[in-house]
């Protein structure tokens, strides 16, 4: 960190690296925001696109202007409060979401190096705060003290402890394969052994994939929103900056699942071949451009995919995945000490 | 000095939450100050180098057992007034166990000293450099691994004892047999009859 160095020698170590920590941090977000802005253009293109329509074009050139709009709108407009809400847990609920969507950020390795905190459990990390990310839900519905949020709630919580399960899972392959828990070092391995997708892992891929649109509750999984039923699940009573916040951590979510999935299978900021021209584009701009890739998917099966039953979601989930990504453990784990590649131990 | 804040921050996070546990009115914000406290909790292991620990108290008891926790608090339909009423009685009882426990504590931790064996036991395993998630995962899976196993093995016997008691198989319940549905063809469900105009079938 080149912030760090120069204010090392006039604030001593610890002013330092708080400072240094906190303009990146900073600087992540705004970036993140701005690229979130253009995501959700990008979804409703797509969307629109495959419906032979052409999408919000007003604001600005072709749209492009729209998400700030949006954003304008929503934070200007009266945030309505029921007057039967429990009105701190009410409000706690969507900021709890859009924290937890940003805090996971700070593991994600955008580039070699271009990471907040670089720790020796991240995947664990992620983990962690991706299971946190349904009680957001949770004391939405419950704290809207109405019927359809309570419900959309339920079954949104229901719906992600579930597909958490085989996600754990697939990570667990995937940090066997690669014989760390550390994200940067995850990639690393992959410059060596090349892209996970490529390998014995490429189921894991597509759980992965569908059990990421499951669990951010992307169509086709959207049961918790589901308009036809529900009206809006849990984010029915919440309207203006609140809504705004539900929404953002929502697609902060997605694009972090987009960024997982490129670190995990699609080796990250590595370029796709190993040549000298793809080797003097900076990491980041690969990183970015693997994500809007798998953003694209996303969009995709947002567009085409007809929604799921929640039966349908739960056998899915359990009957599914969970047996598969198992029967992975054991087969990768299997295949690695046959062939005398187990990860060694503590020799990195 | 910064690690010292964050200390005392989670540390007085987590006593004010466990305090409001035992002391919030409604049951759903109990649930809600628990899993704060277990939040905190897990910041405190952080800060005392066990990274795995904390990430694993917040993957199990954060994101597990307290889902299902708030869950099951939030559908029970609980009358606060009537639960207020009895807390009176209880008092007393309740206050004796808290200062057996009080003095139970103070009497193990007056004197508390380690055995004189302990340190090297202590000593042993954590070599430098090593990172804790691989000192656990060296004793718990070499070292110990057979012990592991067994502990596997009645937590397994566990979970089948608690499916086998309360499943019951209902009679006269249609179930759907995914298989069938998909193996089903269209010459199985549909006929097409040739009807002479003025008969009918």
């Amino acid at each position: 960190m080149l912030l760090y160095d120069t204010l090392k020698d006039w604030l001593g170590n610890e002013w330092a690296w708080l400072i240094s920590q906190a303009v990146s941090i900073l600087l992540l977000i705004v970036v993140l925001l701005v690229m979130i802005a253009y995501i959700l253009l990008a979804d409703r293109k797509i969307w629109a696109a495959v419906q032979l329509r052409r999408g919000p074009n007003v604001v600005g050139a072709f749209g492009l202007l729209q998400s700030f709009a949006d954003l304008f709108k929503f934070a200007l407009k009266e945030a309505v409060i029921p007057a039967g809400a429990n009105k701190v847990v009410f409000l706690l609920a969507p900021m709890i979401t859009v924290t937890l969507a940003l805090g996971a950020w700070a593991v994600v390795p955008m580039a070699d190096g271009w990471v907040i905190a670089d720790i020796n459990v991240g995947i664990l990390y992620i983990f962690a705060v991706s299971s946190l990310g349904v009680y957001g839900i949770i004391m939405g519905g419950w704290a809207s003290n109405s019927k359809y949020p309570f419900l959309g709630a339920l079954r949104s919580a229901a719906q992600m402890v579930s597909y958490e399960v085989s996600i754990g899972f697939v990570l667990i392959t995937v940090l066997l394969w690669a014989g760390s828990l550390n994200l940067s070092e995850i990639v690393h391995q992959q410059a060596l052994h090349g892209w996970n997708v490529f390998s014995i892992l490429f189921p894991m891929f597509i759980i992965f994939f569908i059990s990421a649109l499951a669990e951010t509750n992307r169509p086709p999984f959207d049961l918790p929103e589901a308009e036809s039923e529900l009206v809006a699940g849990y984010q029915v009573e919440y309207s203006s900056t609140p809504y705004l916040l539900f929404m953002l951590g929502e697609y902060v979510n997605i694009v972090l699942m987009c960024a997982m999935t490129t670190i995990l299978f699609l080796g990250g900021w590595l370029p796709p071949l190993n040549i000298e021209i793809f080797n003097a584009v900076p990491g980041i701009v690969w990183f970015v451009i693997k994500v809007w890739i798998v953003f694209f998917m996303f969009a995709m099966v947002k567009a085409i995919v007809p929604r799921y039953r929640y039966d349908q979601l739960m056998r899915l989930g359990w009957k599914v995945f969970l047996p598969i990504s198992l029967l992975w453990v054991v087969l990768v784990a299997g295949y690695l000490v046959s062939t005398g590649n187990f990860p060694v131990v503590g020799a990195s | 000095m910064l690690i010292l804040v964050a200390f005392y921050l989670f540390a007085a996070i987590t006593i004010a939450s466990a305090v409001m546990v035992v002391a919030a009115r409604n049951p759903v914000h109990s649930v809600l100050f628990l899993i704060l406290a277990f939040f905190s909790a897990a910041g405190l292991f952080m800060l005392a180098g066990a990274e795995f620990i904390a990430m694993i108290l917040v993957i199990v008891y954060v994101g597990a057992v307290a889902v299902l926790f708030l869950f099951v608090v939030m559908m029970l339909d609980i009358d606060i007034a009537e639960l207020r009423q009895g807390v009176l009685e209880y008092v007393p009882l309740g206050g004796l166990i808290g200062v057996i426990m009080l003095i139970e504590l103070g009497m193990v931790l007056g004197v508390w000293a380690f055995a004189p064996e302990a340190a090297s036991a202590i000593a042993s395993p954590a070599a430098a450099g090593v990172q804790n998630t691989v000192a656990l995962g060296r004793v718990i899976y070499s070292d110990y691994i057979y012990v592991f196993q067994a502990c596997g093995l009645v937590l397994l016997v566990a979970m089948i004892g608690a499916i086998v008691l309360t499943l019951r198989e209902r009679p006269g319940v249609r179930r759907q047999s995914i298989a069938k549905q998909v193996a089903r063809r269209r010459a199985d469900g549909v006929e097409l009859k040739d009807v002479k105009p003025g008969q009918g079938l």
